[in-house]
């Protein structure tokens, strides 16, 4: 069976001839959405993005026009746009091909937004890792302001904008949008907190800032074109407009595929789009948005309701993909990163593995974070290396339970969700590794077996 | 006292004004810096803390923040493996310990010779393509434990390009 992708945003990704110079893009019709949108009031282009529907694609998906309307335009400050492009969730890699590939569709989107918000200076916050990707986006922002897509006086419109590439410098949290305020400012990216710090009021230099991910920034010129009631059609209502679902791990044909807000299942993009998993091999479980996001065990029935009030009976392979139903069986979409684990996977060892990233990225500013989240990885290390009790689990969720709810930011909730959706669904697998070590120990035999994800 | 390439002070003197303050050119400074120095010593850090009006410490913490920032040389080639979730399931780790054998350095260290500093680090947010190593500034993705032996090769042989 074969799922037609809807290519909104990757529409030339990986076309053969289509290259990431200003040509190219106006050749395909790059830079129109622009001129129309300079021709309009910004307030009926904010007013399209609300009707659009359209949800934040970094990982909140909290409605981007709902966004726009919180923000304080009579403050008299100058407003700033921040895209951003940190890309830093684990199992995530959509915003890598539009920086690459497409890069002025992402800065077409962005005056778009720049205008409709009345910014005049506008940022992209792009992780350090892409060495390559700040070269093409620094080239791209030359071209397009060498024909007066952007800088002064655009298009002869009065509005001025500029954009600066930003670059950070490795490290997760400035994904978190006041973090990466912060670091934009040139601090060390300790998150703020809110209220009063809602970057629409509160933002960048203490003004007004809107930050919005890579993919949502594109999706405003496609808002654009084909207005916000046309993009609502996309999807389903409160999940519009389309999703790249990034797919990694134990799969056949990883990559990346877009497709419209519940089109597909999640049993559908494993087996079908991307060839299903390696010959023998069963399904075990799948984080569907990121690493943050909530663990789905494979054999496990869910039941209840949708945001909607439909009743829903599914199994794992039913789950549609988008952000309502992800959230209905207790996990999210967040950024679209899907990671498929087989049964040749080790939970323990995963989990240990999603410890250690986190105890590595919390910034340090609050206490249960920094102390809890180190110390949830030195436990899940110990178990890997022969010496699991059998309390562990318990005590693994208690010191994620403690964390989640009292951090400034959501990582204390991001760094707690994968400890407490693992020992939900696979305590057995922890308590069994404590068993089977003690009993080598009492054989007298090495308690510790070679890892193979941590 | 450092010395900089004029190209560097050019890029500095023209990234500083487009900021509507001072202090977020800090980051970018620090990138610009490492990549003319291989590394931020303590010299460079005044150095951007004065270029800025700002104290060492304001650049400081900074350096101590960032994983990117580093305030030691790297081997001739800094070879970095991605070691987070999907590419640990796309075989990493075992990506890494073929990089261990061939060069004789823990990850973690610059080999004896001083050709090579091997580290993990985090997510490069191109997890389809796992595992994912880079080499300088360079990318390469779906590196195997043979294929990395025969990176390792190049390495040694100098035949890579380090890409700095």
């Amino acid at each position: 069976m074969s799922h037609q992708e809807t290519r909104l945003i990757f529409k030339h990704i990986d076309e053969e001839g289509y290259t990431n110079d200003i040509d190219c893009y106006v050749k395909n019709g790059g830079y129109d959405q622009l001129k129309k949108a300079v021709t309009m009031q910004p307030e009926d282009i904010c007013a399209e993005v609300l009707t659009s529907g359209v949800r934040g694609r970094g990982g909140a998906g909290f409605p981007a026009g709902m966004k726009w309307k919180f923000l304080d335009r009579k403050s008299g400050k100058p407003i700033y746009l921040i895209c951003n492009a940190d890309e830093s969730e684990p199992g995530t890699f959509k915003d890598r091909q539009i920086i690459h590939q497409d890069p002025h569709q992402l800065i077409e989107g962005m005056i778009c937004a720049a205008f409709a918000i009345q910014a005049k200076l506008a940022f992209i916050y792009v992780r350090g890792e892409f060495f390559e990707g700040y070269k093409i986006l620094e080239r791209a922002i030359e071209e397009a302001r060498e024909k007066n897509f952007l800088g002064d006086n655009i298009l002869g419109t009065g509005y001025s904008c500029d954009i600066i590439v930003h670059r950070g410098a490795g490290a997760y949290i400035c994904g978190e949008e006041t973090g990466l305020i912060e670091s934009l400012e040139g601090f060390r990216a300790n998150p703020r907190i809110k209220p009063p710090y809602f970057p629409a009021a509160l933002g960048a230099y203490q003004c007004p800032t809107i930050v919005n991910n890579v993919e949502t920034l594109c999706d405003v010129k496609h808002i654009i074109e084909m207005g916000g009631e046309g993009f609502a059609k996309i999807g389903t209502p409160g999940n519009t407009g389309t999703r790249i679902w990034c797919v990694s791990g134990h799969v056949q044909k990883p990559g990346y595929y877009e497709f419209a807000c519940a089109d597909i299942t999640l049993g559908q993009l494993i087996y079908d789009v991307c060839g299903g998993l390696k010959p023998g091999r069963k399904l075990k479980a799948v984080i569907p948005g990121g690493s943050s996001s909530k663990i789905l065990r494979a054999d496990e029935r869910f039941t209840g309701k949708v945001k909607d009030g439909t009743e829903y009976d599914w199994g794992i392979e039913d789950i549609p993909m988008d952000f309502d139903s992800l959230m209905a069986v207790g996990s999210m979409s967040g950024s679209g990163g899907v990671i498929v684990m087989d049964d040749t996977t080790d939970m323990v060892e995963a989990l240990a593995n999603i410890n250690y990233f986190y105890a590595h990225e919390s910034c340090g500013q609050c206490t249960p974070c920094r102390e809890g989240v180190p110390w949830m990885r030195k436990v899940t290390q110990r178990m890997v290396d022969g010496e699991a009790r059998e309390e562990d689990a318990d005590l693994l969720k208690s010191i994620a339970d403690q964390i989640a709810g009292r951090t400034i930011c959501a990582f204390g909730e991001a760094a707690s969700w994968p400890v407490q959706s693992f020992i939900a669904k696979f305590k057995d697998e922890f308590v069994e590794k404590a068993q089977e070590q003690a009993a080598r120990r009492k054989e007298g035999k090495e308690t510790a077996e070679e890892t193979t994800l941590i | 006292m450092i010395i900089l390439k004029s190209e560097t002070i050019e890029k500095i003197d023209k990234l500083v004004p487009r900021y509507p303050t001072v202090r977020s050119a800090a980051l970018p400074l620090c990138h610009l810096v490492q990549e003319d120095q291989g590394y931020l010593s303590n010299e460079s850090i005044e150095w951007i803390a004065e270029r800025l009006e700002l104290q060492p410490i304001n650049i400081q913490e900074l350096v101590t923040f960032y994983p990117m920032l580093r305030t030691e040389p790297t081997g001739e080639y800094h070879v970095r493996v991605c070691r987070t979730l999907p590419c640990a399931l796309a075989g990493a780790y075992q990506t890494c310990r073929s990089f261990e054998k061939e060069f004789e350095c823990k990850v973690g260290h610059t080999s004896e010779d001083g050709k090579v500093t091997l580290e993990f680090v985090e997510c490069h947010a191109d997890c389809g393509k796992g595992p994912v190593v880079m080499v300088g500034e360079d990318e390469y993705t779906d590196i195997d434990p043979e294929k990395a032996a025969g990176m390792a090769a190049k390495i040694k042989s100098g035949e890579l390009s380090n890409g700095l």
